[in-house]
């Protein structure tokens, strides 16, 4: 059947400016078309990303009236295809011959804003918003506007709720006969039958609002939030909140009693805890929108409320505020209103039942300090925090000692050091490896605001025993923390504290343990320096390249490739080569392969320190084989006498 | 006298159905497990113990062939589930679509969900009747032209071709699920849709198949202490934040997903109080809820239990409005009944569109209807040997002991093999869709 009508050839009309040149360059672009239909999705998406060149090769003319209706008939294809194609669009315009012309890529894009997919409809609505500045006035009224009507009564709830977005763009431009028409399409679609439509417009309410003159503010848009607020759909209900915190930005002072805020105190007491919720959520933003006045008569005891409420979510995400609420406060009630209304709910808070609400207040209320500065701290927050520390639930305790350093420039950490302690500890020594995991990734942190001293006494033996963690995610962390601590510390501190344990590693039985100190002594050198590195460590790497276990040998060569650049080059060239010449050698061929990797290395680093008369021919070949090596060999492996000696 | 419009059915309708199709028969060679009519009745799909679902679409109305508007012709086919092997608990799992459940229609495609015991796939079913052609590196034929003869770009046109339906998987909502889904049900907010297994409900975002919330949760910590398992369960039509679920021990719990994020507490209960001279060994087994609707309106539910239907006034929780026996007469026979499994049979039950009849499935490939307002009943059979088409279907009598007349049939025997177990009715016509192991039944009221 396919034959009845062959496809048309079309015959170059106006190349434009690729074409004309030669037919070589036709080519590739002949390519590209053909695979626009290709049946392989991703070189489709090739071929769409790359619609800019297909379109400057046909030339103006052909893109508005070939390639643009192919597009436009094109939606039956996979999401990231069209996605991509909404997205080129959006850059069309100087494609289709300037703002004169940009109207014709309107049919493709409103045809992507009506399939189903949510993200593909929101680019096709990003990119109308965006052409939709590139069109005069009188086109925006001719072409664009139009569209957004057809959208706005489209049979499907997919084009009315993309024509919600495009209202904003185009009101400001229009003469205000279609103003009024736009405003009816609008209240139309709030009060539309499908839950969805109402939500999308509820969601474009505060952005609408913005464009509005104020009086049509006043008139349309109050009504619109109050009965968006009060549909029976509470997933419209809670959209309504963030709307009515832009609304509550446009209006002046005086009409925000009347006009807003019996909606908004309406929804923080919503019989759906999703709409509280909402309200907690967005409260920040309403109490900046609102000003100082209201947030001390209706905002206070609201927020009360919220810290109080019987869904835990809803405490949860009030209690995520309290620190920036407390902020926000009119400086001069400030501390009056934390101390007796905020401070008595967050107590409540510090031993709610629920884990989430107490781990997200632990991870603001360390900010309170700050505000009320080292008195209250001490007396009324400290407390809080100590008890917080001994919370039964890890991410309570973590939340703790990830915020020290607010606490710390208030009242100095040592107050806490007591309690610190012991929940360091137990965080420490925690069954669930990636609650180890987090604590050693504040260990630089506490270092750095405990002192030295402190951490030598009671912290360093526990950075040493992650070492030996049975996870090896810990293990490499542990590592990757020795270092900071170093950096931290300094070089002696290390070579007095560390250094010793970790070589001393070197000799447990378990080969795990033994490869540790390699990890530890590729991330050491550098900080530590030349002297340390060639004295101390370097012997011991050495003596590991005679292990009886492969994976240790080889991990040897890897080692010696990662120290060569803190080592001198005498040193390199006397010490460093012949072991690593021993283990080419070697019977196992991961440790041949890694050994001549590191030899190469070693190579290029004993000629870039020399001067560079005879460099670069070797160079190239180097670089040519360590490149190519990498690409086709980069593994591990686990030989079966290593399987033997495994932990546990 | 007898102008019926399609919301006022009565008792006159339910007597004059009339065959129109065996629909299955050549289609499916597996066995129906699910039915289910789209939100306009144009679309009805149907699953399978093979994973496949078959959709069928209404004939449109014609003016040479007036009387064919009602059959229903298929539309599509495709695999929906495959057999899996869980490797972690070893576990198979069947790839049986336990139900269907059609979207709210958002563009000019369909969409559906479909659930096995483990895993809901969305799924969209869309017609394209235009193909691009023309190739720049191909001529017509499809022979591959030389590159040096390409002096000119050529775009693709879009040409008219026949109309060809296809399905595609949309979205994969798995690993949720520990226990096997016996309901899905989609919110009437467009957006979040649940799933059920025998112990928790889930709600998902229609878009989002990496997380999902879990609302209710009744395993209990010790799973010897375990009593009771969940059955079904159902969004209410209207209001997006109330569902019911109904239990293996009888009951029905609502609840409000406005009052905590985890409904773990209902709202309301609904239970009949077990009549003590009616106890038995089968008493639990049989007061097992088998499927809960809401009707239409909201205002009432629905259950099917072995031997009932019930419904149910949302405002009162104490006791069933009406209750219908579906089959009383298997009240002697539940010990034969319990020994060849039939006494789990899982019966759905569905309503008319305007809530007024409710039908629901029994053995023998009986089916029966109940009249609420006329409160008269018919049992009807569906079966190919003894309907014509378009001929009024003969209700059917079963006798109870004493003697037995002509045209009916005794208890003794019923093939209990032959169970209607699906069945569905258009939403807002007299159509209805019964599925007998693999034949699916259309039948529709005479005045069509």
């Amino acid at each position: 059947a396919s034959g009845a009508q062959g496809p048309a050839l079309v015959e170059g009309v106006g190349l434009g400016m690729a074409g004309a040149d030669s037919d070589d360059s036709l080519y590739p672009i002949a390519v590209l078309i053909d695979e626009l239909r290709n049946e392989d999705v991703q070189l489709r998406l090739n071929s769409i990303k790359k619609l800019s060149t297909i379109a400057l090769a046909l030339g103006v003319e052909r893109t508005r009236t070939e390639l643009l209706p192919f597009l436009t008939d094109t939606i039956y294809d996979e999401d990231e295809v069209l996605l991509a194609l909404a997205e080129q669009l959006g850059n069309f315009t100087m494609l289709v011959g300037g703002p004169e012309y940009v109207h014709c890529l309107l049919p493709p894009l409103e045809s992507l804003a009506t399939v189903e997919e949510t993200v593909v409809r929101d680019k096709a609505v990003e990119s109308l918003r965006k052409i939709s500045h590139e069109h005069s006035p009188v086109d925006l009224e001719v072409h664009f506007e139009p569209l957004v009507k057809r959208l706005a009564s489209g049979d499907w709830f997919t084009s009315r709720t993309s024509a919600c977005g495009l209202f904003s763009v185009c009101y400001p431009r229009v003469s205000s006969t279609v103003k009024a028409e736009i405003r009816q399409h609008f209240r139309t679609l709030c009060s539309d039958d499908t839950p969805m439509v109402r939500r999308a417009a509820a969601s474009k309410l505060g952005e609408f609002a913005k464009v509005l003159e104020l009086e049509y503010v006043k008139s349309d848009i109050i009504s619109l939030f109050t009965a968006l607020a009060s549909d029976e759909q509470d997933s419209v209900r809670l959209l309504a909140v963030e709307a009515g915190v832009s609304i509550a930005t446009l209006l002046p002072q005086e009409d925000l009693e009347t006009l807003v805020m019996p909606t908004l105190r309406q929804a923080a007491e919503d019989k759906s805890w999703r709409v509280r919720y909402m309200v907690a959520d967005k409260f920040s933003d309403l109490q900046k929108a609102v000003g100082p006045e209201i947030t001390k008569n209706d905002l206070v005891p609201a927020f009360q409320n919220l810290l109080k409420d019987c869904e835990a979510e809803v405490r949860a995400a009030a209690a995520n505020k309290v620190k920036e609420f407390c902020e926000n406060l009119p400086e001069d009630s400030r501390e009056t209103i934390i101390m007796t209304h905020i401070l008595p709910c967050v107590k409540e808070l510090v031993s709610d039942t629920n884990q989430h609400v107490k781990s997200a207040l632990a991870s603001v209320i360390m900010g309170l300090s700050t505000i009320l500065g080292k008195d209250n701290t001490v007396e009324h927050l400290l407390p809080l925090f100590l008890a917080q520390l001994k919370d039964e639930c890890p991410e309570v305790r973590l939340n703790i000692i990830s915020n020290l350093d607010c606490v710390n420039e208030v009242i100095g950490i040592r107050q806490l050091s007591q309690s610190l302690l012991p929940a360091i500890v137990e965080l420490a020594e925690d069954a669930k490896w990636r609650v180890r995991l987090a604590i050693i990734e504040y260990m630089p942190l506490l270092a750095g605001q405990l002192g030295v001293e402190f951490f030598d006494e009671k912290l360093n033996s526990l950075c040493m025993a992650w070492l030996v963690d049975h996870v090896y995610a810990i293990r490499e962390a542990a590592t990757c923390n020795l270092m900071k601590l170093v950096e931290k510390f300094g070089a002696e501190w290390a070579q007095n504290t560390i250094v010793p344990k970790v070589l001393g590693m070197a000799n447990d039985p378990n080969y795990l343990h033994r490869m540790t100190t390699l990890f530890c002594i590729n991330a050491l050198s550098e900080v530590c320096g030349q002297e340390i590195t060639t004295k101390h460590m370097l012997p011991v790497v050495f003596k590991m390249s005679n292990d009886q276990v492969a994976n240790v040998r080889f991990n040897v060569a890897k080692s010696l490739q990662k120290i060569g650049p803190v080592l001198d080059s005498n040193c390199l060239q006397t010490e460093v080569k012949p072991v690593l010449e021993k283990l080419a050698s070697d019977q196992d061929m991961d440790v041949k392969y890694f050994a001549q990797e590191a030899i190469s290395v070693e190579h290029k680093l004993r000629f870039l320190l020399k001067p560079l008369q005879s460099v670069s021919p070797i160079m190239s070949v180097d670089r040519n084989h360590g490149f190519e090596s990498n690409k086709t060999y980069n593994k591990t492996k686990l030989n079966p006498a290593a399987r033997d000696d495994t932990l546990m | 006298k007898n102008e019926i419009s399609p919301f006022g059915v009565d008792f006159e309708i339910l007597v004059s159905l009339v065959y129109i199709k065996a629909l299955l028969c050549s289609v499916a060679a597996d066995i129906i497990s699910t039915v289910e009519f789209n939100s306009t009745g144009e679309l009805l799909a149907t699953g399978d113990k093979g994973g496949r679902v078959v959709v069928f679409q209404r004939e449109q109305e014609s003016k040479n062939q007036p009387h064919r508007r009602g059959e229903y012709n298929v539309y599509s086919t495709f695999q929906s589930h495959e057999p899996e092997f869980d490797y972690l608990k070893s576990l198979e799992i069947e790839e049986k679509i336990n139900k269907i459940r059609w979207l709210p229609q958002q563009n000019a495609a369909y969409f559906l969900l479909s659930t096995n015991d483990k895993t809901v796939k969305l799924w969209k079913i869309s017609e394209r009747d235009k193909r691009p052609e023309g190739y720049n590196l191909k001529d017509e034929d499809g022979r591959i032209r030389d590159p040096t003869t390409i002096t000119t770009l050529r775009v693709p046109v879009l040409q008219p071709m026949d109309l060809m339906v296809e399905a595609t998987p949309r979205r994969v909502f798995s690993n949720a699920h520990t226990y096997h889904i016996n309901s899905i049900s989609v919110n009437s907010d467009y957006e979040t849709f649940m799933s059920t297994d025998d112990l928790r409900i889930n709600l998902w975002n229609l878009e989002i198949t990496n997380r999902s919330f879990n609302i209710v949760d009744i395993k209990p910590a010790n799973m010897e202490e375990l009593t009771e398992v969940i059955t079904a369960a159902e969004f209410h039509p209207h209001q997006c934040n109330t569902f019911v679920y109904s239990s293996s021990k009888g009951s029905i719990r609502l609840c409000d997903m406005r009052a905590s994020a985890l409904c773990d507490n209902h709202s309301k209960f609904f239970e009949e109080p077990e009549d003590p001279s009616n106890r038995s060994f089968f008493s639990e087994i049989i007061s097992s809820i088998s499927d809960v609707k809401f009707s239409h309106s909201g205002r009432y539910l629905m259950t099917r239990d072995y031997l009932t239907v019930k419904v149910w006034d949302l405002n009162m929780e104490s006791k069933p409005l009406e209750t219908y026996q579906v089959h009383d007469y298997l009240r002697s026979k539940l010990c034969s009944l319990y020994e060849n499994d039939c006494i789990f049979d899982k019966f759905e039950c569905v309503w008319n569109g305007s809530d007024s009849v409710i039908m629901t499935g029994s053995y023998n490939n009986f089916f029966r209807m109940f009249d609420r307002n006329t409160k008269r009943d018919v049992t009807l059979e569906a079966s190919r040997e003894n309907s014509k088409p378009r001929a009024i279907l003969k209700p059917r009598k079963v006798c109870v002991g004493g003697k037995r007349r002509k045209d009916e049939i005794s208890v003794d025997s019923l093939d209990f093999s032959k169970k209607i177990i699906h069945t569905a009715w258009h939403p807002s016509e007299n159509i209805i869709a019964v599925a007998a192991t693999n034949n699916l039944y259309i039948f529709q009221d005479k005045v069509n």
